[in-house]
């Protein structure tokens, strides 16, 4: 059995999975039940000035029959007050001690930060997160994303928090950014101890056809709102990895956006997290998601003779080149199993209208056929496929030495001088 | 609605029930879409199968209709009485990834029904043609038939010699598949169009010879004729019957119907195990008898499946000798048999059969159905010059065109006893050669 515990930026906890400060970190029942099912740590919903909720509040597309592949929302921080929520924070730490439990916060002024800073301390919180995320409401306000889009203030408000705080402090960014690495940076520089990432996408959820109202409709009419859940992560994996490969980026790392499975943790993992923080599947499915969560990513470190979430770290993200250090000589080829073809032909139409019409019906056969040689190995076919592992792609062995642009006759500018590839 | 007639209703409630908006949401977003799909090619109209599923996953449950309809004017009756498990869900690609199929035949029930209670009509009658045809059977045939030339332009009258058009959806199936009043919603939706059906109109082959003044073109969809008879003793006796007469009074009647204790049914086709089924819900004790092996019957496994659940037990390698009865009352009290064996297995045909010796015996029973196939009209057709039969059958060309240029046929009387979608099929396609014919596009016409 892995050693799951973790030592995040110097926050202890029993294991890496945090929720994430959202609606399921909004009070103390949540938190402890949350805990009772084996979550290693909590981001409290975030603490603030107060605010008032709107109803009608979250909007979800589904795919197909899928529900909520993804979830927005237009709620706000913690609509209770911050008397209420220390009360109830206070409690859950003194019955978890072990676990977790880390104050988000988002406010205006210096003086703000600094007292809630100081009365979190006094209740025993294990860290801060900053919140300089929510693409909504807060920001037009100067908070929230506001301050993760401009790399100044981010840099400028840490340094607020970092110079009162004795506990850890994570930077929460945002994803409405051009570039990831200039916020997260600028929170290094102020001295932060961590980076979450990430908060939710600015986004419109859906339109209500009927209606012609947009989701989720406040009598009638909605504003632009958060954008998580599974169809999110593709996104959270590029800037985790963008981060973690920062030559002047050193602080750890805590993954979110679209974590489910434990699959889906591991792959944050690999990326250089080494904590995720969870919050739309625990929405849909509830606290109890987390055992397969534990479970799953124990034996993949397990069956990976690993010891701890450390040895994960980063492992993939060093493979994530530039495009021009990508090999040009590389080649694979599709191949169909004939004998676990279910003959649905949808290989054929993907590749004769989506790509690069290289495969061929087959007279008298519901089996297509690769045209190998004008196959280019795009995987169109291999992806549309509903059979695990029907059609494979297959390396071809060209006996040609590695290639890359910088070296490529059809390059204006190529150069006769060999590519080194950092290790 | 006394108690009596309320557990005849539940008994007969439908086996495939309407689906709910989220079972075909759900049931519709598994379908692959596949590409030339085997299922297309499965469906004797030849329904854009795919297309029609993927417009109820995107909530366009018109367009849906549209699809089907575009193909097959009886959709919503082949959803709910093809033999899916054979035809399109049989050829669905999940079968080879041991999962279950998609459910075709509910889907289509479940667009089509949609369009049909909220009359959302694709069809109307096209330009006049000036033209007029007479349609000879109400059936399945006749009406896709006539709902094809009433598009095409031309004038039709259909002629269906019961009380109530729609045939085998009227008086044929079971009713926990279709029952009377599915079979009037659709024939009312399809008629609408604008083409006259003229019930309890027995067409002679006197009025054949008036029509044929009076009319451009006719299309024969008469179906088939009564039960065939054995020829052995006591046929005639009180409580002897044939499986299609017992099922047209059962659908007639609305299964308010009596049948006997015990009842025998002879014959392991469709027909015979609907008949078996529907006895056994109406309270007998249903044997099945037949004089072949269980690897010979006709009927659909999934068919011999449904008899089981509802306790119909079968006796193979049987044949009945003689029906006995009371000399004085001329009831039926048994039927006598005698035991088979296999001779030879024929792996591509039925085994050969002979009895055993001295392995008569009698089972007692009180009604006796007769489901060995029915009748071909042949003397109505005999009566039409220049008709070509084939066995009994009528023959056609690729354009359903018979021997006698001015007579189309199809359905069951052109293929000696089909599904009800080969039937649509074949009027359908009637009618655009019919349309030919009349436009003087046909070589004979």
């Amino acid at each position: 059995m892995a050693d799951l515990n973790i030592d995040f930026a110097g926050i202890k906890a029993p294991n890496p999975f945090w929720l994430a400060s959202a609606p399921p970190t909004n009070t103390s029942y949540q938190v402890m039940n949350a805990f009772r099912s084996g979550w290693g740590g909590a981001v409290w919903k975030t603490l603030g000035q107060p605010i008032v909720n709107v109803s009608s509040r979250y909007g979800a597309i589904a795919y197909k029959n899928n529900k909520m592949m993804g979830l927005n929302n237009i709620e706000l921080i913690t609509d209770r007050s911050l008397e209420v929520n220390l009360k109830e924070m206070k409690e859950v730490k003194e019955k978890f001690p072990k676990h977790a439990l880390i104050a988000s916060m988002m406010f205006e002024k210096k003086e703000e930060w600094h007292d809630c800073i100081k009365r979190c301390e006094d209740i025993g919180v294990d860290g801060f997160e900053l919140n300089y995320g929510c693409p909504h409401g807060m920001c037009e306000r100067g908070m929230g994303s506001a301050v993760g889009q401009n790399p100044e203030v981010c840099e400028r408000i840490t340094s607020w928090v970092t110079e009162v705080a004795t506990k850890p402090v994570i930077v929460k960014l945002t994803p409405n950014v051009t570039d990831i690495t200039k916020p997260a940076l600028a929170a290094q520089r102020g001295g932060a101890n961590a980076v979450s990432l990430i908060n939710t996408i600015n986004s419109v959820i859906g339109i209500n056809l009927e209606t012609m109202e947009p989701n989720p409709t406040v009598d009638g009419f909605s504003t632009h709102g958060g954008y998580c859940g599974p169809a999110v992560k593709p996104i959270s994996l590029n800037m985790v990895s963008e981060i973690a490969n920062h030559p002047d980026f050193h602080l750890p790392i805590s993954g979110i956006g679209g974590i489910e499975t434990w699959q889906d943790s591991v792959e944050y993992f690999l990326m250089g997290a080494t904590s995720v923080q969870v919050c739309t599947a625990v929405m849909h499915y509830g606290f109890r998601i987390v055992t397969d969560l534990i479970e799953g990513v124990n034996e993949y470190l397990d069956k990976n003779k690993m010891k701890s979430i450390n040895d994960l770290c980063g492992i993939t993200a060093k493979k994530m080149r530039k495009w021009e250090e990508l090999d040009l000589n590389y080649k694979v080829i599709a191949q169909i199993d004939p004998n676990k073809c279910i003959s649905c032909q949808l290989c054929y139409i993907a590749c004769e209208d989506g790509a690069h019409q290289s495969i061929e019906l087959v007279k008298d056969s519901r089996i297509p056929k690769i045209k190998e040689d004008t196959c280019v190995g795009c995987n169109l076919c291999s992806l549309v496929c509903p059979v695990e592992s029907c059609i494979t792609m297959v390396k071809v062995n060209t006996g040609k030495e590695k290639l890359f642009w910088a070296n490529h006759p059809k390059n204006p500018d190529k150069t006769n001088e060999k590519i080194s590839l950092k290790k | 609605m006394s108690k009596m007639s309320n557990s005849t209703v539940d008994k007969f409630a439908k086996i495939k029930p309407r689906m709910t908006p989220s079972e075909a949401l759900v049931d519709s977003s598994r379908c692959l879409f596949c590409y030339d799909a085997p299922c297309i090619k499965a469906c004797p109209s030849s329904i854009d199968i795919p297309m029609f599923i993927r417009q109820i996953m995107s909530k366009n449950t018109k367009g849906s209709a549209k699809t089907i309809f575009k193909q097959n004017i009886l959709g919503k009756s082949c959803g709910e009485v093809c033999p899916t498990s054979v035809l399109c869900e049989g050829a669905c690609v999940y079968h080879e990834l041991n999962e279950k199929p998609i459910d075709i035949g509910r889907l289509q029930a479940y667009a089509t029904g949609f369009a049909i209670d909220n009359d959302i009509r694709f069809f109307e009658k096209g330009k006049s043609s000036g033209k007029k045809v007479a349609v000879v059977g109400g059936g399945p045939a006749g009406l896709a038939c006539a709902h094809e030339l009433t598009v095409l332009g031309h004038d039709v009258v259909v002629y269906e010699a019961n009380e109530k058009a729609g045939g085998l959806n009227t008086y044929g199936v079971a009713p926990y598949k279709f029952n009377n009043e599915d079979s009037k919603k659709e024939i009312d939706y399809i008629s609408k169009i604008g083409f006259n059906i003229k019930t309890s109109f027995c067409v002679t082959s006197e009025k054949l010879s008036k029509f044929e003044k009076e009319y451009d073109a006719i299309f024969l969809g008469a179906g088939l004729g009564k039960s065939k008879k054995i020829g052995m003793l006591g046929e005639d006796l009180n409580g002897v019957c044939g499986a299609a007469e017992f099922i047209h009074e059962l659908r007639d009647k609305e299964q308010k119907i009596k049948v006997g204790e015990i009842v025998i049914v002879i014959g392991a086709g469709n027909t015979a195990i609907d008949a078996a089924v529907e006895s056994s819900l109406l309270g007998a004790n249903v044997t099945v008898v037949y004089r072949r092996s269980e690897a010979d019957q006709s009927a659909y496994d999934f068919e011999i499946e449904h008899a089981k659940k509802h306790d119909v037990k079968f006796m193979y390698l049987t044949s009945p000798l003689e029906i006995v009865g009371d000399e004085h009352s001329e009831n039926v009290t048994g039927i006598k048999c005698v035991k088979n064996k296999i001779v030879k297995s024929n792996k591509n045909g039925k085994s050969s059969i002979e009895p055993v010796k001295n392995s008569e015996f009698t089972i007692s029973c009180d009604m006796v159905i007769l489901a060995t196939g029915q009748e071909k009209m042949e003397d109505f057709f005999k009566a039409i010059t220049g008709l070509k039969l084939d066995n009994g059958k009528i023959v056609v060309n690729k354009h359903f065109q018979t021997t006698n240029t001015k007579y189309f046929a199809g359905g069951d009387c052109i293929n000696g006893g089909k599904e009800v979608v080969n039937a649509v099929a074949n009027g359908r396609d009637a009618a655009r050669g019919i349309d030919k014919y009349l436009r003087g596009e046909l070589k004979n016409g």
